[in-house]
């Protein structure tokens, strides 16, 4: 953007320091001790609002410890993460979008999307690094569309996702024809195998994209906006906010994510699908809500988000290894949804007067 | 004097952490209009909400008609006759007007909906308030916010209402619409109808009050004191615990504002429906006060100044650069700042702390590479913050736990830290009791006397002729005149604002 104005001699920008005002207006405060603005990242895990679903993840793992023997096992430990590590990916996007204000429907769709994309014939022949692009390219330009549609179209977020969701999906269906694709480039299929010091890939590129998140959410003018724009979209306007673009940027971190989730789960399956990433949208925001992020934006957490991606994934791991049927485990998921917003209503209003 | 219709005693609510009212006693007898004064925070929110059924009292009596009453509900308060007409009105707007007056006891019969008896009986009760000409089947949220109020009131007709609450009717109101007003008030407690009237304006209490009753930090200071008699000096007193008048700051006596350097020259603009070729300018240190009717174009230049919205025709220039019509980001970058009228809606992030609300039009300052250092901005943030007096001066608290005055601070404080050379302000002083009132004038001709050109809006007469230097007099979208404000006064100001306006 331009610079619109060269102050001619004479009209300087107003002084903060208080050399124009009349002295005794100017107070001298110790700030320099700085107590407050900052909390560490353990900080906000231990805080009154991430509390509760930890108590729920400690509980969980005291049940799955109690119903079997292979539960407390650091093979379960990593198999938990691991299958937490996509959706997880996924989650961070939806987070930012639901601080933001908005709501992204299209998440699963735009993976089937990027899946069926990275592994046609054509991509595979370029090899590890071209579908890796591809893929990241496929989630950031559905993403940028999604953000261009809502930002500048001024057509709301639900409506114009659930339609990418649609689009997406078929077009996955067309390129792929409703064949999987199985993947032949070995070193991609390798992703999922990797594992260092014992720990898979998948769960470092989990643990990164999480830290990178936080960082993004809670330290920089990124951050800061997103939750301005979420908690007050006019307010954010004439306080001087590009509330457009930075929507446009929203989706694409989102279509981003999607993007990367896209490659660990086809390289996890070894092969790219139009069905993949089926109700991720649903898993996703179902994660963010019980992380204690308002669904109006404006507040939220992404520690929070990645807990409830913790919990969810728990409790299927605690079902499979008790050979439950998976029915019983979406009843499970519905009432911990329920009861994690009731608890969370409850902590809020005591905590505000 | 007759009974009372209402009695409250010793009425206590407490919420966690806050004694919101501790210790409340009102009377209100059938027939008068009741003030009720206090300062932001001293209860009078809490006690309408207790009298309308949305809070429960902790402890204390309520009598009504003698009798001892309990209001759990909304509901149970509508049905002894109790209606409240809340600030931020309650209505639907996705539906007509007949709907909103008749929403929760709509006419029917077997389940259904008795449209046209509807619109009959709200087309009365819009004519008993002088308003005949709103179409019963308007969609409420086309309405002016006058507009509004006058569904919510023809709503509590509607139910019969006995006593009917007002919180400050007027803050939404143009001059003649408050006299409307007035005249509605004047008609219903001939009919035995009793208002409680809150209100900041101590002219309206003296010109439709029979007594008041002072709130001060939850408590009864002063009750049925008579309305007409009472000094205000001793009310404000006993508002405030300190003695301070309606005073304006001293204007500069030299250099003139002439000798200083034109900083915003606005050039024919008009937009079709709203205004139409206005050109004016404002000086850098000067003060120019838009004056007129609400609906007479002036937010809606202020905002076009700002770039919230588009010209259709005519130019803009900061400092002599011609602005990107339309752009708000561009005008923050050319040194423009505004504080809207709607603080909380337009200006204010209520989930927010007061650093985090200050400093965000200025976040780039305390960025490096887009990573924030939270420590200079608190420092900055704090700095300003007790520039302007800001109570408490503690950054780190939520904005929403301050007064109306200090969030107005905090918006001003906003664009302390960008580089702010044109100050907007539209209806600053909107909600803010009297003793903050004056600490904002002061503000504001600070500002100015360290050299930005500040561009006033207001619906009050006596505040555009007290603080600003120039007063440009807006009438239906036109500039009619404008003048040093030491030429004006208040009769010749209202004379040009409503000439030609059918009263």
């Amino acid at each position: 953007m331009s610079q619109q104005t060269s102050p001619p001699g004479g009209s300087g920008p107003l002084p903060v320091t208080g050399q124009g005002s009349p002295a005794g207006s100017v107070r001298q405060t110790g700030t320099s001790q700085g107590k407050g603005g900052r909390s560490s990242f353990l900080g906000h895990v231990g805080r009154v609002r991430n509390l509760g679903l930890f108590v729920v993840l400690v509980l969980l793992c005291v049940i799955g410890a109690l119903t079997s023997g292979n539960f407390a096992t650091s093979q379960n430990a990593l198999v938990i993460l691991t299958s937490a590590a996509v959706i997880g990916v996924i989650t961070i996007g939806q987070t930012f979008i639901i601080i933001g204000g908005g709501i992204d429907l299209s998440v699963g769709a735009i993976v089937a999307l990027a899946s069926v994309w990275c592994t046609t014939v054509a991509t595979q022949s370029y090899g590890l690094g071209g579908m890796v692009f591809c893929a990241l390219a496929v989630g950031a330009v559905v993403g940028f569309v999604n953000g261009l549609i809502i930002a500048y179209g001024n057509i709301v977020a639900f409506i114009t996702t659930i339609a990418m969701m649609a689009s997406a999906r078929g077009l996955a269906e067309r390129i792929s024809d409703r064949q999987s694709q199985v993947v032949t480039v070995e070193s991609f299929n390798s992703l999922a195998a990797t594992r260092f010091l014992g720990i898979p890939l998948l769960v470092y590129i989990l643990a990164v994209a999480v830290l990178a998140g936080w960082i993004l959410l809670n330290r920089t003018t990124f951050g800061r906006r997103t939750f301005a724009i979420g908690g007050n979209q006019e307010a954010a306007r004439l306080a001087g906010l590009d509330v457009r673009r930075h929507t446009v940027v929203l989706y694409v971190l989102s279509g981003l994510c999607c993007g990367i989730a896209a490659i660990m789960l086809t390289a996890r399956t070894t092969s790219g699908a139009s069905n993949l990433g089926d109700l991720y949208e649903l898993d996703s925001i179902a994660a963010v809500i019980i992380g204690g992020t308002l669904l109006t934006g404006g507040r939220g957490s992404l520690v929070g988000s990645i807990l409830g991606v913790l919990v969810f994934t728990t409790i299927t791991n605690i079902f499979v290894l008790n050979n439950l049927t998976t029915d019983i485990q979406q009843i499970a998921k519905g009432l911990i949804i329920v009861a994690a917003v009731l608890i969370q209503r409850r902590g809020r209003r005591t905590a505000t007067p | 004097m007759s009974a009372p219709l209402l009695e409250m005693q010793g009425v206590v609510k407490e919420f966690p952490g806050v004694r919101a009212l501790d210790g409340v006693d009102l009377d209100v007898v059938a027939g008068e209009v009741h003030c009720l004064l206090g300062q932001n925070g001293a209860g009078k929110s809490t006690l309408i909400k207790v009298l309308a059924g949305a809070h429960q009292p902790d402890e204390g009596d309520i009598t009504w008609e003698g009798e001892p009453v309990t209001l759990p509900t909304p509901t149970a308060a509508m049905r002894h006759g109790i209606a409240t007409i809340y600030q931020e009105l309650d209505l639907a707007d996705g539906l007509s007007v007949a709907e909103n007056i008749y929403l929760g006891h709509e006419q029917s019969r077997l389940g259904f909906a008795q449209r046209s008896r509807m619109h009959d009986a709200a087309r009365q009760l819009l004519r008993r308030l002088g308003h005949p000409e709103i179409p019963v089947t308007r969609e409420v949220g086309e309405l002016s916010a006058a507009g509004k109020q006058l569904v919510s009131m023809a709503r509590a007709l509607s139910h019969d209402a006995r006593l009917i609450i007002m919180d400050e009717p007027s803050a939404v109101l143009a001059h003649d619409e408050v006299d409307n007003l007035f005249r509605v008030i004047g008609d219903l407690t001939a009919t035995g109808v009793a208002v409680v009237y809150i209100s900041h304006r101590m002219e309206e209490i003296r010109r439709i009050g029979d007594r008041v009753t002072v709130l001060k930090d939850g408590r009864t200071v002063a009750r049925g004191l008579p309305a007409r008699t009472t000094p205000t000096s001793e009310l404000v007193s006993l508002m405030t615990g300190r003695t301070v008048e309606y005073v304006f700051p001293p204007r500069p006596e030299n250099p003139g504002p002439e000798q200083r350097p034109v900083l915003l020259e606005v050039e024919h603009i008009s937009r079709p429906g709203e205004f139409q070729d206005i050109s004016f300018s404002v000086r850098a240190g000067e003060i120019v006060g838009l004056a007129g009717l609400v609906g007479s174009g002036r937010s809606e230049i202020l905002e076009t100044v700002y770039g919230a919205r588009r010209p259709a025709s005519g130019r803009i220039r900061v400092a002599g650069s011609v602005l990107r019509p339309g752009s708000v980001t561009a005008a923050v970058r050319a040194g423009l700042g505004l504080a809207p009228e709607e603080r909380k809606s337009q200006a204010l992030f209520m989930q927010s702390s007061i650093a985090h609300n200050v400093s965000m039009s200025s976040l780039r300052r305390f960025a490096r590479a887009g990573f924030l250092d939270a420590r200079t901005e608190l420092a900055a943030t704090t700095e300003a913050v007790c520039r302007l007096d800001l109570r408490p001066p503690d950054a780190t608290r939520p904005v929403r736990t301050l007064s109306g005055g200090n969030q107005q601070k905090a918006v001003v404080a906003r664009w302390l830290l960008t580089d702010c050379r044109l100050l907007l302000l539209d209806e600053p002083t909107r909600g803010v009791d009297v003793g903050a009132r004056a600490e904002l004038y002061t503000l504001i001709r600070r500002l100015a006397d360290s050299g930005v050109g500040v561009l006033l809006v207001s619906s009050e007469v006596p505040e555009v002729l007290g603080l600003a230097d120039r007063v440009l007099v807006m009438r239906e979208g036109r500039l009619v005149r404008e003048a040093g404000a030491l030429d004006l006064d208040e009769s010749k100001v209202l004379d040009l604002v409503m000439e030609g306006s059918s009263a």
